[in-house]
């Protein structure tokens, strides 16, 4: 079942295409990914699904109604997109970050309510940032910062969050810390998540359902299993590789050929 | 930054010296009055000529200060919220420039036309300025960057067009000049309430909108993704700030460097919250221009400097100290 769609997007930039013709669901309560090389369109899909793109043709469907026909703030208690390498003024402080995440709930002139001081510390606790609670955000490491975002996202309240490469930028142990977080997320919260992944293989790991796209249209999508294929990265990313099942998690992960080995592939 | 102290703090520091330097407003000029004198007047007590002074004049005249100041300066914070740029102000987009051209069409072009033509030709001024940023950013999702670039051009030719009328009219040149370099000169209870509707309805608008301008800093995306109409956002914050910016000028002529100064002080003393930001801006701003008028009209009595004039003497080498430090 699904609570966002997407009907014959076309999506252009000036004169160039860069969404053709993609329709797509998102299945509720489960992790969805996106794949595809540089330039492929999946940050441009992502941010059509959230609105923050108006589709040149084509709708897009949250909750069963056209989302551009809902009030932002109508769509902001239903979806919370954490957009790339977001930036935030200078010396805000963890608690302040979280409590814009209930902005959307605000009444005119309303102070922050009993619940909105719960759910906001609620949240900073379940992205373990609840002791950073007073720090500035420039004090943070990078993955730290990320949790500080996703614990306001988190405090929207939202069923739908998502993620336009919230690991890019950061290093790898911060970028599992994240990805961890999210998919705990969606088990113990059952919050449905979408995001832009870069890394194939945290990609293959984290995701209930795949999309990859290329060439502004969908490649293929299902599980991991099913579509992460020596073929399928060959079309999509132009790499040749070997499949091979992760010895911790025993999803597909692939591991790159490269020229100077073209000749030993089958190993 | 200088976050010692709480906003709270700062802002109850602040109101004492408004009230500080109202008393020293209405002491200085050319007849010296002593505080002593005004506080008795104040307090209702008829003691002779100089009350005649304080009533007519220097009553008027800071309350004014205070009013155009606070205006001036809560524009200002909103056109650096607006533009995502904290060193934007009204004068820099152009608005204060387009008000600035109308006066001067008026008072080179047409020096017998009534007295009130003045004030309704500078609000227009500054309103077609805004309308025409806003034809032009529009279409293009109002991105800060457009409406920035469109409001130097603007402000660029409307200042070209100035100079162009001073030269070719000599004869209005020292209205014109007195004009634009903004004065409280001459202003009485008259301009006061003519002001003061403006303020007392917009400026409390502005104070409650502080949420909204805070999630904008957080970049377009998030402020979407919080509920935020964007785009009409920035259009209707940019109409509350050019209101506050026009009537101000309407009245006292081009005060410059208040919109660049006070929310740019405010800022590193009591941070980016808007609910701080601004109520502290204004009582800066109000600061600003009371110190700037009771210089203007106390230092060299009995000649008065302009309090615009006075403004940019202590606004320039405020900036040239600041890029220095940086």
């Amino acid at each position: 079942m699904a609570i966002l769609s997407g009907e014959n997007l076309h999506i252009s930039y000036e004169a160039v295409s860069v969404i053709e013709d993609i329709s797509l669901s998102i299945p509720e309560g489960k992790v969805t990914i996106l794949i595809g090389a540089n330039g492929c369109g999946k940050s441009t899909l992502l941010k059509s699904l959230s609105r923050l793109i108006k589709p040149n043709k084509g709708l897009v469907y949250l909750d069963g109604k056209e989302i551009h026909k809902q009030s932002s703030k109508e769509v902001a208690k239903k979806l919370g997109i954490l957009p790339q390498g977001p930036q935030a003024p200078e010396g805000l402080t963890v608690k302040e970050l979280c409590y814009y995440g209930r902005h959307p709930h605000k009444t005119f002139l309303s102070k922050p309510s009993k619940e909105d001081d719960e759910i906001v510390e609620w949240s900073l606790e379940a992205t373990g940032m609840l002791d950073f609670k007073d720090r500035s955000l420039e004090a943070l490491s990078g993955g730290q910062r990320q949790r500080a975002w996703i614990s306001m996202a988190l405090a929207q309240g939202t069923d739908l969050l998502l993620l336009d490469e919230p690991t890019t930028y950061l290093d790898l142990a911060h970028q599992i810390e994240v990805l961890e977080l999210l998919k705990e997320l969606n088990e113990n919260f059952s919050r449905t998540i979408v995001m832009v992944l870069h890394d194939l293989n945290q990609a293959a790991r984290y995701a209930d359902h795949l999309i990859s796209i290329a060439k502004g249209k969908i490649y293929k999508e299902g599980k991991a299993e099913a579509i992460f294929t020596e073929r399928m990265i060959s079309d999509v990313f132009g790499l040749e590789c070997c499949i091979i099942k992760d010895p911790v998690e025993g999803k597909p992960m692939c591991v790159p050929i490269g020229r100077r080995n073209s000749k030993k592939k089958g190993i | 930054m200088m976050k010692k102290y709480s906003p709270a703090k700062w802002m109850i520091a602040l109101s004492i010296l408004v009230v500080v330097f109202s008393i020293i407003s209405l002491s200085a000029g050319a007849v010296w009055i002593t505080p002593k004198e005004i506080i008795l007047s104040l307090l209702g007590s008829s003691e002779g000529g100089n009350k005649f002074i304080l009533e007519n004049y220097r009553i008027p005249r800071t309350i004014l200060s205070i009013l155009i100041g606070s205006g001036l300066a809560v524009s200002g914070a909103i056109f650096q919220g607006v533009l995502g740029n904290p060193l934007a102000s009204p004068d820099v987009i152009g608005i204060t420039k387009g008000a600035g051209l109308a006066a001067a069409i008026v008072l080179v072009l047409f020096p017998k036309a009534p007295v009130v033509t003045l004030p309704i030709a500078a609000l227009a001024g500054a309103a077609i300025v805004a309308i025409l940023i806003y034809l032009f950013s529009f279409r293009r999702g109002a991105r800060p960057a457009v409406i920035a670039l469109v409001g130097v051009a603007l402000g660029a030719i409307c200042n070209a067009a100035i100079q162009y009328l001073m030269v070719k009219n000599p004869i209005g040149i020292n209205v014109a000049l007195v004009w634009l370099s903004g004065s409280l000169w001459g202003k009485s209870m008259v301009e006061v309430l003519m002001l003061l509707p403006w303020v007392i309805v917009f400026l409390p608008i502005a104070f409650l909108i502080s949420d909204k301008l805070d999630v904008l800093s957080l970049g377009d995306d998030v402020a979407t993704s919080l509920g935020e109409n964007v785009k009409v956002l920035r259009i209707l914050l940019l109409i509350l700030a050019v209101i506050l910016t026009g009537s101000s000028v309407a009245i006292s002529g081009t005060i410059g460097f208040v919109g660049l100064l006070a929310p740019h002080m405010a800022r590193r003393i009591v941070g980016a919250k808007h609910k701080f930001l601004l109520p502290t801006s204004a009582m800066l701003g109000a600061i600003l221009i009371l110190v700037s008028d009771s210089i203007g009209k106390g230092l060299f009595v009995p000649i008065e400097i302009p309090t615009g004039i006075v403004t940019s003497v202590i606004g320039a080498p405020y900036f040239l100290y600041l890029l220095i430090k940086k």
